[in-house]
């Protein structure tokens, strides 16, 4: 289905119902057939894939993604999912009218919220929890200065790679950043979700407590959007990451800086032509840009301002037509996504307002009545006081009401603020790409011109008989250039459509999540609005028939 | 709850058969922008329907302002001591307010609630004051309104200055200050105290209420704006999102539209009546001050009379020439005296009256006002809910047309 040539596994398909998922057992690691029916045999796994009968039970799933975002603050496992609120419950009511509950495991459902192109049985859960503080041991150049913190990384998953159903380790926000400079290295071309900021503050503000916290909630959020990621839950990179105990075995990517001076050492070396100056075919499949090859850094530079501002056309172009459309439509919904999110924040926040308000103004009226009861000295004021109760405690029950719908509303919306990451995640596989592309038109000019720079070293040579001793090893020299620059080619352009063909699938995956999510986003928020207005609207009417003898006949 | 005892704001109650019953029904209407620039004012239509024979025909049509108003009020107070004169809506201070038609339908309503409150005042209603008011031609008015100033008119700051005077010597009186020339009348204390107190209440509820009005109309505009995003993003998905899309982009403006109309609503409905409740509070103030004012005048003339006595009897014994003078003198004195006391125990009694109406008013006039305000929200509610019903089927169709 997935063309993802970089992967070693087979995707094993494992389909099942949601009434078969609560009901399978453990079954006996010796057996070898297994509980579902249509499935291959997963070469890596050694024990069965066993299903939990657990929180899936929870009323509160309304989407498969749920199960890989948990909330849970705390390392106890069986509150994963956040517990239902009051509203929620009620409201069940109207989802299930609508039955988005009963259709989310089956993968044929018309009303799938998958956030995964098919659900299978598999599932991974990941959490995030304890905070704790630890020191640098050797080598810090503060004594006993230099702490850091550690999260326990929990995931609870059947998926046969990771040959075990429970298990824990300890990462801090270092070994997040290199799994996502790893995974931004192996998935080029892939929407691969953006990791949370590195926020360079001091350390004091490190440990406090809030930022912890926060931090804490994003990298659950990532990791599970990691895990959410058809190709990249399969990764050897996050299975590493997730499972091996003790220092990350993830080789990390040296920094920028770095790189630059290890490639400005060798930069000398090539232009005097000491070193073969030619790309290492490994390297092509890597962006130039944060690389060690300054002379290739630079090379490509030329090539794109030879692309932007030259007369001639580059060597291969972007042709994909259809890409190109797709990719300018993406941006239009980046802006209008963009601009929604803005007006979504004002609508919650006009909303949180005139709940406010009504709170005011209840309260305001409770004084009232209190006062007037005690100061009552006719029996128009009781009534009165009477009347204001009502109205009292009417607008504080709007009021609490408003606020229960703006929080709800906050969670529907906030798919909107999730899609424009989303969409930095497909602006960076876009950038994969065009400097994919880049890099072989450089290497294709490359090509071109080694090519007639031997042109015309053989027709000078031919011109002496017995030919040019120094030429001749020139043009050796050139053509033995020419051959590894083949090579590289060969690679950058296997890897230009590699990239191209990650695109493309993802493309279609987004535009398929897109719409489930959307709809399922707006169908949340229409409920939720129509829902708590019903429930308003009760309250005011029997106010309104409380008071209706106040009406003067024929007015 | 207390069913209304009168059955239309205009009419006065009587014994007699409904044919011959008197009624007087006033109406305040057509507000219009007259004369330019700094002098432009409004106008209004004040029509009479009567039968009394005082008045003219059976229907009465002048034209009045603003200050026409001012008069009849500043006359009525001065003139009717210890009556609770109907409060004005105030004069508006920020410019660019004063013409716009939310502010002057306001002004007109609270200008109707006004006179029809005196008309139906069993003692205002036969006032001279009324019947100028309704009858007299225009310029006539307009001499009525010019005569005042410098003599009778009281300038809204020589009122708040009273206001003043009275709220402090209260307070003074509450706080144990100073030993004020005041009646030690315990119940009459507590009124003081409750009508200071109900106003600070009312004023804050009317501040909340005028808040809400501005809540509505800013989650107006944000649905609506929001509206128009929805829809922006639609028309660049396409398709049966895009179409769901846009959908809901209606349904947000529909939304916005209900939302302002609340506001209106809930403006002239719920917030007017409870700043009139305030301002009917702090007439009450006023009318606190003149009887402070009017129990003054009493005891000073009471204690001048007392000396004036003991000077009396002194020239008695001393047979002097200027007997004769100051037995006249004491006698007239002995007058004011007296005519201060009547006066002074006359607001007393009217002012029992009034605190018995004026709650029985107020209780009415809230209830209407909570059941306008109940009645919108649960419409404004139910209108929501029904725009945002109507449109689960159109997502469901988009969902079900997917796959």
């Amino acid at each position: 289905m997935m063309g993802y040539e970089s992967q070693g596994y087979e995707e094993a398909h494992l389909y099942a119902s949601r009434e078969e998922m609560e009901s399978l057992v453990l079954d006996e690691p010796s057996n070898g057939s297994q509980s579902h029916s249509d499935s291959h045999n997963h070469p890596l796994s050694s024990s069965l894939p066993f299903a939990e009968i657990a929180t899936d039970d929870d009323p509160m799933l309304s989407s498969p993604s749920s199960l890989m975002h948990p909330q849970n603050p705390n390392s106890s496992f069986n509150s994963i999912l956040e517990p239902p609120s009051y509203a929620d419950a009620i409201f069940r009511s109207f989802d299930g009218d609508h039955n988005s509950n009963g259709e989310i495991n089956s993968h044929s459902s018309s009303g799938s919220l998958s956030s995964s192109p098919s659900f299978n049985s598999e599932y991974i859960r990941i959490s995030v929890s304890d905070p704790q503080k630890e020191q640098e041991l050797a080598n810090s150049l503060v004594p006993g200065g230099n702490t850091y913190v550690t999260y326990l990384i929990t995931t609870r998953t059947n998926m046969p790679q990771f040959g075990g159903s429970e298990f824990s380790v300890r990462r801090r926000f270092k070994d997040v950043v290199t799994l996502s400079d790893r995974l931004s290295e192996s998935y080029r071309g892939l929407f691969i979700p953006l990791r949370p900021d590195k926020n360079a503050v001091e350390s004091q503000v490190m440990q406090k407590q809030e930022f912890v916290e926060q931090r804490r909630v994003a990298l659950e959020k990532y990791l599970c959007r990691l895990a959410a990621h058809p190709v990249i839950k399969k990764s050897d990179e996050l299975r590493v990451f997730l499972q091996v105990q003790g220092k990350l075995p993830l080789v990390r990517t040296t920094d920028v800086a770095s790189r630059m001076l290890d490639g400005a050492v060798k930069l000398p070396r090539q232009l005097f032509g000491e070193s073969v100056g030619v790309v290492d075919p490994n390297e092509v499949v890597q962006p130039a840009k944060g690389g060690r090859d300054l002379l290739r850094i630079f090379k490509e530079l030329k090539q794109s301002v030879a692309n932007d501002w030259g007369g001639t056309k580059p060597p291969l172009v972007e042709e994909d037509k259809e890409f190109l459309e797709k990719k300018e439509k993406l941006q239009d919904f980046e802006q209008q996504v963009g601009n929604l999110s803005q007006q979504a924040e004002s609508l919650v926040k006009a909303q949180q307002d005139i709940g406010e308000t009504m709170g005011e103004l209840g309260l305001a009226f409770v004084k009232l009545t209190k006062f007037e009861t005690e100061e009552a000295i006719y029996n128009s004021q009781r009534v009165r006081a009477a009347d204001m109760k009502n109205v009292a405690t009417a607008a504080v029950k709007a009021s609490r009401l408003y606020r229960e719908l703006t929080a709800q509303t906050v969670k529907h919306l906030e798919k909107l603020h999730e899609y424009l990451g989303v969409m930095l995640a497909v602006n960076n596989a876009f950038s994969d790409r065009s400097s994919a592309l880049l890099t072989v038109q450089t290497l294709l000019s490359d090509l071109s011109s080694l090519n007639s720079r031997i042109e015309k070293l053989e027709a000078a040579s031919s011109k002496i008989f017995g030919g040019d001793r120094s030429r001749i090893r020139k043009i050796e020299e050139l053509k033995e250039t020419v051959r590894v620059t083949e090579d590289a080619k060969s690679c950058a352009i296997r890897e230009y459509e590699r990239i191209k063909e990650n695109n493309k699938n993802e493309l279609e995956r987004l535009d398929k999540e897109k719409q489930d999510d959307f709809l399922s986003m707006l169908k949340g928020f229409v409920v939720n609005q129509a829902g708590y207005a019903e429930k308003m609207a009760n309250v005011w009417e029997m106010v309104a028939e409380e008071t209706s003898g106040y009406v003067k006949e024929g007015s | 709850m207390i069913t209304p005892q009168r059955s239309s704001s205009g009419s006065s109650q009587s014994p007699r058969s409904p044919s011959s019953q008197p009624f007087l029904s006033v109406s305040v209407t057509d507000p219009a922008k007259m004369g330019n620039g700094v002098q432009a004012y409004i106008s209004y239509k004040v029509i009479t329907k009567t039968n009394l024979p005082e008045y003219q025909g059976p229907e009465k049509i002048v034209i009045r302002r603003y200050s026409d108003f001012v008069w009849l009020r500043d006359r009525l107070f001065e003139k009717y001591k210890g009556i609770f004169i109907p409060p004005l809506p105030e004069k508006s201070t920020v410019e660019k307010f004063r013409f716009s038609a939310e502010f002057i339908e306001m002004r007109r309503q609270a200008l109707d609630i006004f006179v029809n409150r005196i008309a139906s005042h069993h003692e205002l209603q036969q006032s001279d004051e009324l019947r100028t008011f309704l009858q007299a031609d225009e310029q006539t008015m307009e001499r009525a309104r010019f005569q005042d100033t410098g003599i009778f008119k009281k300038k809204p700051a020589d009122l708040m200055q009273i206001f003043k005077d009275v709220q402090s010597k209260v307070s003074d009186v509450v706080l144990g200050k100073e030993k004020p020339v005041e009646e030690s009348n315990p119940e009459y204390e507590k009124l003081k105290h409750y009508i200071f107190e109900l106003e600070n209440h009312l004023a804050e509820a009317q501040k909340h209420a005028y808040r809400l009005v501005k809540r509505h109309r800013e989650l107006g505009q944000s649905l609506s704006d929001f509206g128009t995003a929805v829809k922006l993003l639609g028309a660049c998905e396409g398709n049966t999102l895009g179409k769901a899309f846009s959908e809901l982009g209606a349904k947000s403006e529909v939304l916005s539209i209900k939302l302002q109309k609340e506001s209106y609503h809930l403006l002239m409905n719920f917030e007017e009546p409870l700043k009139d409740y305030v301002r009917a509070v702090q007439s009450i103030k006023a009318t606190i001050a003149e009887r402070a004012n009017a129990f003054r005048q009493q005891f000073e003339l009471a204690e001048t009379v007392k000396l004036k006595e003991i000077d009396l009897n002194k020239l008695r014994l001393t047979r002097s020439e200027k007997m004769v003078d100051a037995e006249h003198e004491y006698e007239e004195l002995k007058e004011d005296s007296e005519e201060a006391i009547r006066r002074f125990e006359m607001i007393v009694r009217l002012m029992n009256e009034e605190i018995v109406r004026f709650q029985e008013q107020k209780t009415l006039d809230m209830g209407l006002a909570f059941h306008e305000f109940a009645k919108g929200q649960a419409r404004l509610a139910n209108g929501i809910a029904d725009a945002w019903r109507s449109l689960l089927p159109k997502l469901e169709a988009c969902s079900s047309s997917q796959h």
